[in-house]
């Protein structure tokens, strides 16, 4: 009988086999092939100079993902997400002009965002509506709400003070990309060691066997939205602060591709997989991707398109992959 | 009455109206149904009886032309048809009410009973007209004055739609009609009224054919029974030359009671005990108990009230009325969080929608009912999370090659396994298995029966749910039977046989008359 002798030492091929094959390993090597691919092509992609604004312009959009990721894995979804941040970064700096302390500036979007994503969940989770609808409600309301209280006037005359994403930490690491790596690396560990962040995994994967573990599907549901009301909240913050001018719009197709980051990313749509890793990752191969298409000489257009491809495929090859485990 | 019985069984023996003859069909490891042959004459009830899994629903499932057979022929009028769609069924004059009504709640009597196939103007409209007075027509012939054709279905009790249903089946002038259990969700009344309809369809000669786990109704309704056993033919007979003695000694046959090695385990002090609990409708006033080291069978039909009963005590459902006590203290069961503290664990019936998280490793599994035991400040420990889930594969001998295994690819047995594994992680004084081994391979079914007993021995109290009388009889030091969400019979092992419990999960008088 091949019963299994319990754990495989690290060496185990099987285990390095494995964890090359995994999401966030393929996602790495693409991220890192595509620079050299289309710096062969063009070395001016390769600049210091290029690959930092790609990476500055876009930590907030993996800030956004670690919680979507979140939301999916517990079986959800949020369509609302850049539309708060829109909402989020305008109250923000509507705030910095009024000449509130920076620091309530800062910390404004968070709270707020918490707020409005954890009443979505309370919505969501004790009155069982399902989650596209409830979303899909709060991005009317927000976007709506936002036109017609700014009437799309530009913030301007910001304080310099108030630009969070100008300030460089650990001699010379720009604030979003640390702060998108420090988010990354807590959330992951969070949701891989901790009692809650397993919590998601079984609601998302199966929230009847999670209720019959004593596990709540309400409370774990309310807590995921509240946690990526957080990370959306961080995300509006490096979103204001990096910019010269707030426009009080919310920007187009946000959600799209925060969403699009977390399932190429590797999380299942199906809820119960995925890791923020991937996400991060994931929201770094698109952006590169489209800075990418200026270098080769291709309509930054395309990025939308090659957007859709990559959800598609990413998401027939999960489904594909959970028919055979299911055997159905 | 027993005239025309005879004639119609004359009539059977010249032009059977449906016959099917030597079906077989398979699916992927199992054998459901094997040489089965059997007809219906013009006017006959035919009565088809069998224990869960004894092949009855892919018989009928076959004539209705859901699944094409892998060997035999169905033959309406003496002349072979080929069902391969519920639409070819349909043509050939079968029709079939299944247990859950396929209905449309939001459209009228008269709307259901023509679906697809309304009446129509010259003009290709719906003649709304026609179709009321149509549905007019049905009704009156078969006497149902307290139904209006232009009422919305949803709001009509279950007894009525059952009536829109045999209305529908009329409008397509269906020469034969399977009824699947119809009285399984049925008053009392209702039973009367939908006798009544039966009896008026036989007068015109529609053939039925019953599928019923009661056998008062059998008896009551049916001209002749056949017995399935296995998805093999057992007997077939007229009602009036046998007796439910005979009936249920034909269903349950006899086994091999060999596979399940008992070790008999000392018997304590009593872990649960239940007192008049309710929670409406399945489960009306239950008392029971079970000891530690004592393994106590739960048998009943599908429907009887077992599950809803284990989910009651266990917190899902919580209990409405009664007293549950846990090792003689009195306790108010509100959570299955709070039972599992209590030392409960339950494994559900269905592993996949219950019991098992698939996407998760064999390791997170393991661990999920027992976080708060590897787990410090909200952090888990990963070499006790570990080392619990060794434990775990390696005391149930769960056939896996790692811990960080998906536990959704493993077979049906090894998940069972890993259920039950994750709950023992717990450390319970109460087992509630639900039917522990559905679906898995006879080998598992022989490691979990072990277990069982070596779980018992070590002074762990259990509660088995089971469909499979072999298994109950094989297990239990003491055999429970529910019927209708009362516990109706209590055997000792010794007592216990599969006539005994049989008859008093059936329902039959002895059975009654036992209990009481």
């Amino acid at each position: 009988m091949s019963v299994m002798t319990v754990p495989s030492s690290r060496a185990d091929p099987r285990r390095i086999f494995k964890a090359l094959a995994s999401q966030e390993a393929l996602l790495a090597i693409a991220v890192i092939g595509l620079a050299i691919a289309v710096g062969l092509y063009n070395p001016r992609f390769l600049a210091a100079r290029n690959l930092s604004d790609v990476l500055l312009g876009n930590a907030y959009i993996a800030v956004a993902a670690i919680g979507m990721s979140m939301v999916i894995i517990s079986g959800n979804i949020d369509i609302s997400v850049g539309a708060l941040i829109g909402v989020l970064a305008t109250l923000s700096g509507t705030l910095a002009v009024k000449g509130v302390p920076i620091i309530v500036t800062w910390l404004a979007p968070l709270v707020a965002g918490i707020l409005i994503m954890g009443l979505q969940g309370v919505v969501i989770a004790y009155l069982r509506i399902p989650a596209i609808v409830v979303t899909l409600g709060m991005l009317s309301i927000l976007k709506g709400g936002l036109i017609s209280v700014t009437g799309g006037k530009w913030i301007t005359d910001l304080p310099d003070s108030f630009h969070l994403a100008d300030l460089e930490l650990l001699g010379s690491v720009p604030m979003p990309v640390f702060l998108m790596i420090a988010a990354t690396i807590l959330a992951a560990w969070w949701m891989h060691d901790s009692a809650p962040g397993r919590a998601i995994y079984a609601v998302g994967g199966n929230a009847e066997a999670a209720r019959l573990c004593g596990i709540s599907q309400p409370r774990t549901v309310v807590m995921v939205f509240a946690l990526h009301g957080l990370f959306a909240g961080v995300a509006a913050l490096l979103y204001a602060t990096q910019l010269r001018v707030i426009q009080s719009t919310v920007p187009p197709n946000l959600e799209l591709t925060v969403i699009t980051a977390s399932v190429v990313g590797g999380v299942s749509i199906l809820g119960g997989v995925g890791t923020v890793i991937g996400s991060t990752l994931a929201a770094i191969l698109i952006a590169e991707i489209a800075s990418a298409l200026v270098f080769i000489d291709l309509s930054p257009y395309w990025i939308r398109a090659v957007q859709g491809m990559l959800i598609l495929a990413t998401v027939i090859a999960d489904i594909l992959r959970r028919r055979r485990m299911t055997g159905a | 009455m027993t005239m025309t019985t005879e004639m119609h069984r004359d009539d059977t023996r010249a032009t059977p109206l449906l016959s099917v003859r030597a079906i077989e069909k398979s699916f992927p490891g199992v054998r459901a149904l094997s040489g089965v042959s059997f007809d219906v004459a013009s006017g006959e009830v035919h009565a088809l009886l069998g224990e869960n899994g004894a092949g009855k629903s892919t018989l009928i499932k076959i004539v209705s032309g859901v699944f094409p057979p892998d060997r035999g022929e169905v033959m309406v009028d003496g002349n072979p048809v080929n069902l391969a769609r519920p639409d070819d069924a349909r043509r050939a004059g079968i029709a079939t009410i299944y247990q859950e009504l396929l209905l449309f709640p939001e459209l009228t009597v008269a709307e259901n009973v023509f679906m697809g196939h309304a009446p129509r103007t010259r003009f290709g409209r719906v003649d709304w007209r026609t179709m009321r007075e149509k549905t007019n027509e049905l009704l009156a012939s078969l006497e149902i004055y307290d139904l209006q054709a232009d009422q919305i279905v949803g709001s009509l009790s279950v007894g009525n739609r059952q009536r829109v249903e045999i209305l529908r089946t009329l409008s397509q002038d269906a020469r034969i009609l399977i009824m699947d259990e119809p009285t399984a969700a049925l008053t009392e009344y209702d039973v009367t009224r939908l006798f009544e309809i039966v009896r008026k369809l036989k007068a015109r000669g529609v053939a039925v054919i019953y599928i019923s786990h009661k056998l008062d109704e059998i008896f009551a309704i049916a001209d002749r029974v056949t017995v399935l056993r296995d998805g093999a033919h057992v007997a077939t007979k007229p009602v009036a030359e046998t007796d439910s003695a005979a009936l249920v000694q034909l269903m349950v046959g006899r086994r091999i009671e060999s596979l399940f090695p008992k070790i008999a385990a000392p018997i304590g002090e009593p872990v649960l005990e239940v007192t008049d609990l309710e929670r409406r409708p399945l489960t009306r006033t239950v008392s029971l108990n079970v000891r530690s080291g004592e393994i106590v069978g739960l048998a009943g039909l599908v429907g009887s009230g077992r599950s809803e009963l284990a989910q009651t005590i266990f917190g899902v459902t919580p209990a409405e009325g009664g007293e549950i006590r846990i090792a003689g203290r009195k306790v108010d069961i509100r959570s299955p969080a709070q039972a599992r503290s209590l030392g409960i664990a339950y494994v559900p019936e269905d592993r996949g929608t219950q019991g098992l998280v698939r996407p998760m490793t064999v390791r997170e599994n393991f661990s999920l009912a027992a976080l708060a035991k590897v787990a410090f400040a909200g952090f888990i420990d990963r070499t006790s999370e570990r080392r619990l889930a060794a434990d775990g594969v390696a005391r149930f001998a769960v056939k896996t090659h790692s811990l960080e295994q998906v536990a959704g690819k493993l077979s049906g047995g090894n998940q069972q396994k890993i259920v039950l594994g994750k709950w023992l992680a717990n450390q319970p004084k109460l087992l509630i298995l639900d039917e522990p081994t559905r679906g898995i391979d006879v080998g598992a079914k022989a490691e979990i029966h072990r277990l069982m007993g070596e779980l018992a021995a070590q002074g762990l109290a259990v509660l088995m749910i089971s469909s499979e009388l072999p298994e109950v009889l094989g297990m239990s030091d003491r055999v429970l039977v529910m019927r209708e969400g009362r516990i109706v019979a209590e055997f000792s092992r010794a007592e216990a046989t599969q006539e005994t419990v049989g008859t008093a999960m059936m329902g039959s008088r002895k059975s009654v008359e036992q209990a009481a």
